[in-house]
Parts: C-alpha cells; sequence; structure tokens
C-alpha cells in the first residue's frame, strides 16, 4: 500500500503522458486509415510528412517568427499541400498497375522526402521551442503543462472534425462510399480521384501538426524521425484494425498508454519493443484489430497480378559463363579498390537473392529483410568469440541458425497476405534489432561485438582484398545456381502460384505455409551466411549495422533487377552498390538516388532491368 | 449401399444480414452430373465455397469419399481428390499455361514429396535441388500428362503451352481454369459456369467437352446459367434461390417446377434464358 500511495504522483504523469503520446499516434494512424480506407494502400511515407510539418513549423518559427496560430496554419497547409502532391504525382499514375507498385512507391517517396529534408536542413537535431507559456497545473502529486492541453485539444477538435466531415458532408459521404467499395461508389458517380486527393490532404494534414506538437513536445526535430513515427502510426492503426478510423484514435491512445507504463517499468530501450511486440500479438491474435468486425471470408482476388506482367530476358548461358569467368579474373587486375567495391556489392547480393526469391518469387514483400544479415553476423561472430569456433565452421552454422531462427520469428507472418506481410516482417525486423539491442548478456547490447576474427580458412587468414573477393563470389554463384535450380523445378511453379493467387494455390493442393517457410528458410540461409561474413569482414557489428535502411535497399535492387530474377538480383546489387561508390557520391546523395531510382522504376520500368519472373 | 461421394447436409452459411445459403442437402454419386442452378445471387458459389474448403459453414456438414470434411482445409480437399473451377477465373497470370496445369497436378507429386513428418519439407528441398533419376521421371511424366490435358482443348491451348497465361483470350482462360482441375485427376470435379463470357460456338464447344467427361467416368456438379446445356447433361439437377432449395429432381422435372419458373422469370437475371417452355 505504501508503496502504491508513494508512485501515485509518477503514475499520473506516467498515465498523461501516454494519453499525450497517444494522442499524437492516433493523429498517424487515423490518418493512414483514411489513407488504407480510400486507396487500399499502407502509406509508408506518412512519417515523412510528419518530419515535413515539423521542419515546415520550425523554418516559419525561426524565419518568419510566426506566433503559434499562425505557425500551425503553415504547417497544416503546407503539409495537406504535399499530401496532394504525393497522391498526384507519385500515386496516381500508378492505378492499374501492379498491386504492389503503390506501397512501392510510398517507400520511395519517403526516401526522397527523408534525404531532402537531411539536404536542405542538415542531418542534425535542430530544436524546437514551444511557443506556449510554460505553466504546468498541479493535479494531485501529477503535473498537466499546457502544451498537453495544446495536444489534447488538437486531437480532439481534428477528431470532430473529422468526424462531422465524414458524417455531414458530401464529401465525407463520399469518402465513406469510396471506402467501402471503390467500384461501386465510382458507379454511383463518386469522383474517386477528388476523394483520393482529399483523404490524403487531410491525413498529411493531421501528420504534419503532429510532427510539429512532438518537435514542440521534446524540444528537438531531426530528420530521422520519420521512419519511427510511421511505424507508430502503422501499429496503432493496426491495434485499431486496418482502415477502421474511430479504431485508429482508440489504437493509438491505447499504444501510447501501453509505451508509457512500459517504460516506467522496464525502462526506455524497450519502448519500441512493447510497440512492436503489441503489433506482432494483434497480427497474429485479432488481424482486424481489437475494434474490427470479424471479416468472413478471405479477400477476393484484388485485381490485376501481384507484379508487373513481363516475360524475363533469356540470358544466354554462354554470356552468364563469360560473366562469371570475368569477374572470377577480375582480381588479376590491379584494382583494389574496384574490388573492394565488389565484394560489398556481392555480399549485398546475398540479401538480394534472399529477398527475390521471398518478395518476388513468392510474393511476400518482406520489409525487415537485414534483420536475417544481423542474426546471420552476431551468430557466426558469437561463435567465434565465445566458443572459438573457426570461421569454416561458424559461418555454414550461422546460415543454418539464421534459416531456423528466421522462419521461427516469421512464422506468425507466413498465414498472413498483401500488407500485413509488410508490416509484420517490419515489425519483426525491429523486434530482432532491440532484442540484440537490450540482450547484453549475450550480443554485448549497444557497445556492439568487438575483435570478431577475421576469415581464415585452414589456418590462413584470408587478409588480401583478392582472396576475400573471391571468397565472396563462390558464395554469391553457387547461391544463385541452386536457387535456379529450384525456379526451374516444381518448387519454382508452385511457389509462383501462391504469388500469383494464395486461394488458387491453395485450392489446388498447395500448402502455402509449408511452400512460404522452405523459400523463408532457404532465403534466410544465403542471408545469414552473408551477414556472417560481413562481421567476419568489419570485425566490428552492433545492432545499427544492419538496419531497415539496407532492408529498403535491398528491395530497391530486387527491384531493379526485375521481382524473383536471379541474374537481376546480382545485377541490382553490382550497380547500386558500385556505381554510387565509383562516383563517390556522398551519403545522403546516395539515399536520395536510390529514393528517386525506386520511384523512376515503379513507375516507367516495373519489371526491373532484366524482368520480373 | 455406397454412401453417395459427396454428401452435403443441412448446410447453412449466414453473412451480415443474409443467409446466403440455406439448409441445403444434396448428394452427389460416383459417376453422377448434377447442376446447381439459379438466379444470380442464390447461393450456388458460396455454396461451392463451403463444398471446397474456401469458406466453413455455421451449420451442417459435409462428407466427401466418406469422410467428414466439413471446414477442411482446400488443401486438404485437394489432395482428397476435389478439384474445382472459379466462376470469375483464377488462373496463375504470369505462370506459363503448361505451368497453370502443372500445378494442378500439385497434389499428385509424390516422389519429389515423401510423406515424412516434420522432415519432409527439407528433403522435399533437397530432392528438388538433387533431382534424382525418380523425381525426374514423375516431372516427365506429370508434363506429358499436362499436354494430354491440353490436347483435349483441340488446338486451344496447346499451341500456346509456353506462353504466360495472361496473355490468352478470356474463354482460353476458362478453358485453362479447367485444364488445371483437370491435372488433379478429380474424384469430384466442381464447375463454377464453365461458359461463363463464352459466345454460342464456344459454348457448344464446352458442352461437348463436358460431355465427353461424364461420358468418361468423371463425377462432375456444375454451376450454369444456360438451361439448355444443364438439361442435356445433367442427370439430376438443384435449383436454389435466395440460399434455399426450390427444386431437385430430374433436369425435365425442374425445369418445369413452377417455383423455378417463378423464380427466374421474377429475377429477370438468366444469362440466356431460354423460353421455358
Ligand atoms: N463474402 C461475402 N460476404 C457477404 N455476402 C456475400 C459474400 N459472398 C457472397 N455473398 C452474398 O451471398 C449471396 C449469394 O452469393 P453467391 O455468389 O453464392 O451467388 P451465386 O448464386 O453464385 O450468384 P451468381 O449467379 O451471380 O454467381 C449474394 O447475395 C452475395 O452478395
Ligand atoms: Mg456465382
Amino acid at each position: 500500500m505504501m508503496i502504491n500511495q508513494l508512485a501515485f504522483g509518477p503514475w499520473l504523469d506516467y498515465t498523461v503522458n501516454g494519453l499525450i503520446i497517444g494522442n499524437i499516434y492516433a493523429l498517424l494512424a487515423v490518418g493512414l486509415a483514411l489513407i488504407f480506407g480510400v486507396a487500399n494502400l499502407i502509406n509508408f511515407a506518412h512519417g515523412s510528412v510528419y518530419t515535413v510539418g515539423a521542419y515546415l513549423g520550425w523554418a516559419s518559427i525561426t524565419y518568419l517568427h510566426t506566433p503559434l496560430p499562425v505557425t500551425l496554419v503553415i504547417v497544416i497547409t503546407g503539409s495537406a499541400l504535399l499530401g496532394v502532391a504525393i497522391e498526384r504525382v507519385g500515386l496516381r499514375a500508378l492505378h492499374g498497375s501492379s498491386r504492389i507498385a503503390p506501397l512501392l512507391a510510398t517507400i520511395g517517396i519517403s526516401l526522397v522526402l527523408d534525404q531532402l529534408v537531411q539536404l536542405f536542413c542538415s542531418p542534425d537535431p535542430r530544436a524546437l521551442a514551444s511557443q506556449l507559456p510554460d505553466l504546468r497545473i498541479q493535479i494531485g502529486r501529477g503535473t498537466i503543462g499546457t502544451l498537453d492541453l495544446l495536444i489534447a485539444g488538437v486531437g480532439l477538435v481534428s477528431a470532430t472534425g473529422l468526424y462531422g466531415f465524414l458524417r455531414y458532408t458530401k464529401l465525407g459521404w463520399a469518402v465513406r462510399a469510396t471506402a467501402q467499395d471503390q467500384d461501386a461508389a465510382r458507379q454511383m458517380g463518386v469522383d474517386t480521384d477528388r476523394v483520393n486527393v482529399t483523404v490524403f490532404a487531410i491525413a498529411s494534414a493531421l501528420g504534419g501538426v503532429s510532427g510539429l506538437l512532438v518537435g514542440m513536445y521534446y524540444n528537438s526535430i531531426d530528420p530521422n524521425m520519420s521512419f519511427d513515427a510511421t511505424l507508430k502510426g502503422v501499429v496503432a492503426m493496426m491495434i485499431g484494425g486496418l482502415g477502421n478510423v474511430p479504431g485508429a484514435l482508440g489504437g493509438g491512445l491505447l499504444l501510447g498508454l501501453t509505451e508509457s507504463y512500459g517504460i516506467a517499468l522496464f525502462g526506455s530501450s524497450y519502448r519500441n519493443l512493447f510497440a512492436f511486440a503489441l503489433l506482432i500479438l494483434i497480427l497474429v491474435a485479432a488481424p482486424n484489430g481489437l475494434f474490427g468486425r470479424r471479416r468472413d471470408l478471405p479477400p477476393e482476388p484484388m485485381t490485376g497480378t501481384f507484379i508487373a506482367r513481363s516475360r524475363p530476358l533469356r540470358l544466354p548461358r554462354a554470356l552468364v559463363a563469360g560473366v562469371v569467368l570475368a569477374a572470377a579474373l577480375l582480381p588479376l587486375l590491379p584494382a583494389p579498390y574496384l574490388l573492394q567495391t565488389l565484394t560489398t556489392a556481392l555480399l549485398s547480393a546475398l540479401l538480394a537473392l534472399s529477398l527475390t526469391l521471398v518478395a518476388g518469387t513468392v510474393g511476400q514483400i518482406s520489409l525487415g529483410h537485414a534483420a536475417l544479415l544481423a542474426i546471420g553476423g552476431y551468430a557466426s561472430g558469437l561463435l567465434a568469440l565465445d566458443c572459438g569456433l573457426p570461421f569454416v565452421w561458424s559461418v555454414p552454422l550461422a546460415g543454418v541458425i539464421t534459416a531456423l531462427l528466421g522462419t521461427l520469428l516469421v512464422f506468425p507472418a507466413l498465414r498472413m497476405q498483401g500488407h500485413y506481410v509488410s508490416i509484420a516482417t517490419l515489425g519483426i525486423g525491429e523486434i530482432v534489432t532491440l532484442v540484440i539491442l537490450n540482450w547484453t548478456g549475450l550480443t554485448q547490447g549497444a557497445m556492439g561485438l568487438t575483435g570478431i576474427p577475421a576469415p581464415a580458412i585452414g589456418g590462413i587468414e584470408l587478409t588480401s582484398v583478392r582472396s576475400v573477393y573471391w571468397l565472396v563470389l563462390v558464395l554469391v554463384v553457387a547461391i544463385a545456381l541452386l536457387q535456379t535450380r529450384l525456379l526451374s523445378g516444381h518448387l519454382g511453379r508452385t511457389w509462383r502460384a501462391i504469388r500469383e493467387d494464395e486461394v488458387a494455390a491453395r485450392s489446388y493442393g498447395v500448402a502455402a505455409n509449408r511452400y512460404k517457410a522452405l523459400a523463408f528458410g532457404f532465403g534466410a540461409f544465403g542471408a545469414g551466411v552473408g551477414g556472417a561474413i560481413t562481421a567476419h569482414l568489419y570485425s566490428y557489428i552492433d545492432y545499427r549495422t544492419f538496419d531497415t535502411t539496407l532492408s529498403i535497399l535491398a528491395l530497391t535492387m530486387v527491384i531493379l533487377g526485375g521481382l524473383g530474377n536471379v541474374a537481376g538480383a546480382v545485377l541490382g546489387s553490382v550497380l547500386l552498390v558500385s556505381l554510387p561508390e565509383l562516383f563517390r557520391a556522398a551519403a545522403e546523395y546516395r539515399m536520395l538516388a536510390y529514393g528517386l531510382v525506386l520511384l523512376v522504376l515503379i513507375r516507367y520500368r516495373p519489371q526491373g532491368l532484366l524482368g520480373t519472373v | 449401399m455406397v454412401p453417395p461421394l459427396l454428401q452435403v447436409r443441412g448446410v447453412t452459411r449466414r453473412f451480415a444480414g443474409l443467409v446466403a445459403v440455406n439448409a441445403i442437402d444434396l448428394d452427389v454419386a460416383e459417376g453422377e452430373l448434377v447442376s446447381v442452378i439459379g438466379p444470380n445471387g442464390a447461393g450456388k458459389s458460396t455454396l461451392f465455397n463451403l463444398i471446397s474448403g474456401l469458406d466453413r459453414p455455421n451449420v451442417g456438414t459435409v462428407h466427401f469419399a466418406g469422410q467428414d470434411v466439413t471446414g477442411l482445409r482446400p488443401e486438404r480437399l485437394a489432395a482428397l481428390g476435389l478439384a474445382r473451377t472459379f466462376q470469375h477465373g483464377r488462373v496463375f497470370g504470369n505462370l506459363s499455361v503448361i505451368d497453370n496445369v502443372l500445378v494442378g497436378a500439385h497434389v499428385r507429386l509424390r516422389c519429389v514429396r515423401p510423406a515424412v513428418p516434420l522432415l519432409g519439407p527439407l528433403i522435399e528441398l533437397g530432392l528438388a535441388a538433387w533431382r534424382p533419376a525418380a523425381v525426374r521421371a514423375e516431372e516427365q511424366s506429370l508434363r506429358a500428362d499436362a499436354e494430354a490435358i491440353l490436347a483435349l482443348f483441340g488446338d486451344r491451348l496447346l499451341p500456346r503451352r509456353d506462353q504466360p497465361a495472361y496473355s490468352l483470350s478470356y474463354a482460353n482462360r476458362r478453358r485453362l481454369e479447367i485444364a488445371r482441375a483437370l491435372a488433379l485427376h478429380p474424384r469430384l470435379l466442381l464447375m463454377d459456369e464453365p461458359t461463363a463470357g463464352m459466345n454460342e460456338s464456344e459454348t457448344a464447344e464446352m458442352q461437348v467437352l463436358i460431355g465427353r467427361l461424364k461420358a468418361s467416368g468423371q463425377t462432375l456438379l456444375l454451376i450454369e446459367h444456360k438451361l439448355e446445356m444443364v438439361m442435356r447433361l445433367s442427370d439430376r439437377v438443384l435449383a436454389m434461390d435466395d440460399g434455399q432449395r426450390i427444386a431437385e429432381g430430374l433436369p425435365g422435372r425442374v425445369r418445369n417446377d413452377p417455383a423455378v419458373i417463378e423464380a427466374y422469370l421474377g429475377h429477370h437475371a438468366l444469362g440466356s434464358a431460354e423460353p421455358v417452355a
């Protein structure tokens, strides 16, 4: 009893804090839910709009010295316009293209926006002072500040405004009709383009304002806040049910409270772990959200095929053999820098090969694939450091561990479809990173693993650039050949059938989960080996070495080469890694270029360079 | 007495605010061709979904080949020998014509999918990579069989065997659906409006094909709007409206049943409704 009384004050603070942050999540989630409702799309650029909103506010306060109401108006208008631009320029042209195109496009847009913010406003955090007098109202032993009240007020006003709009205006009715059934709405004369633009504008305005408010709340903004915002918004939306607007409100508050209490109990490094654990729990136990109605049937087949229609380029065997031979002979040239670059490229090709199988061949768009590298890297590093296992044993063993652990982790996602898979893999990837960060006893936590021994075969260290290059080349060629062989047999058509139409495939006896798990396990092995070798080459890895940026980069490589295309995955990696390197582009331009490449590909060459398979 | 191959008892499926299938009984004996007719929205496709495991009934049971299969997953039903086609066509667009048919034969793969518990998937992966002679032979024979099935459709599909399915015409895609289903060597074949969207000569061609299938002993359950064809081919007909059975029996009897005439006249929804005699 004593303890409870003592702790009451802080608990109230935690509750208030949870509700305030939850309010922000709710604003994000409502926007995402609105967009999902009408466009059937998870907008991965939402967090970037939030960041842009925060920076717009910062710029207008810093340069124009605007008072709060004017700042709010500027942020709302600017973000809404950005939303309109995203819909008009980025997404509308993709109507009628493959099912994954819009989702990938929002990822590209988000990369571009984040990098632009970084280029214009520097990657360093900026202070964003609250423009309100710093008064705190004492309630019991806790306090509530003016900013808390503002955030709560914005939340309430937005919610009532949105309710009024959806309920009582003609356009709002059109939005609801479109969300229910796009085709039917169009037949009834609803201008669905206008609905889409409106929804993007509203959602982005809400997103931008929440960015501003969060910036003021923490008195700090930085260009990297996008990703976290997207994730939290998506998690909050999933709690409420995909596309369920009132549910998103509840989901946001619930997520805020869960996080806040979690931090109170376990410390702040666990914050995100709670969010993602909650996400996976919801996805598995209540995929339609806590407040959603149970949906009865698996969704109807969406129109269009999953990937772009194409006839893959048939590469003559002689050509492939010639390229491999040339690659093998390359070290004879005195070009160590080129070799080093190509080694990096080939290492990422191991990830791309894995992803092109999972995302391209089987159609499970994994957004957390880099986590497999992390598992492989840590597994091999720890086996070498803690058990003294030699390189030749620790690397393949790390591959096996990654295959097992990766398949086990992704298991909840196997029975999911479409967007759920992407969200789940994203969440699982984050969980892996967070577990590495927090499981200090095993992984040294934030310190990372140091002193991982260099690659050595038969007691001889592979110190030369040349020998490392050959090692990685041999691995890439071996895995690529094996993957090609699997694709040419019954597994290839079975995997692709699952991608094309899971319901039809299952009706013909294809146990979809089994084949997804097989593809995932095989892919995870290769990626795990790639991560392991990387760890030994770097001699140091930490929880950030293999982050989500790498997952997105891998996706870009795979799309560049052609989804499902084995040679394409290797080509995509080599091009995307070595071209910027050879031009010695600065890091922020590199990411910008990746974003643009992704956008241009999706729009103008969705089948990639060598064609989807 | 041998129990019928398919035995549906009191199957009911409710959706929000509507009973799509209401206490339907249905038997199909080995070698029989039974048709299900009824106006749009009568619940025919929903009934197929309940039988083929894509959906579960709220009430009622489905027995197939002497086994209770109510609510069994579709892949299990396929393994038991039940194949179906889809009303709106669900061919695998990016797969070649022949690969579509080979996926239909998935449950017949034996060598490459040994029934080993737990390690089965890993062995399958190994065999797919290694491809011993037995696996190659199996693939060869399935391929030959798939081509024989394509040949059933004259030169509609066979010359296009290596083209992606998305490049086929609408009618050819419908044919491919059927070819894929036949590749399963089904004990019972469910066809959901095989002639939807086909012109007269194509329909006639399909009718000949279904007649030949029946003559070869194939057990069939057919949903069809074109009554002419239903009356020609069927051993028995089940007529549904609003989820309920309104008539059942010999084709001629059902056709002249007042409830059936009423249902069709009332709905004005029959595809190419022949004047009801
Ligand atoms: N998943 C679902 N959720 C809600 N209602 C559904 C669902 N599937 C079907 N229905 C409804 O159930 C009823 C029966 O539909 P069904 O598709 O079985 O009809 P049908 O007899 O096949 O018609 P048609 O000849 O047009 O194909 C219809 O009113 C339909 O709207
Ligand atoms: Mg139907």
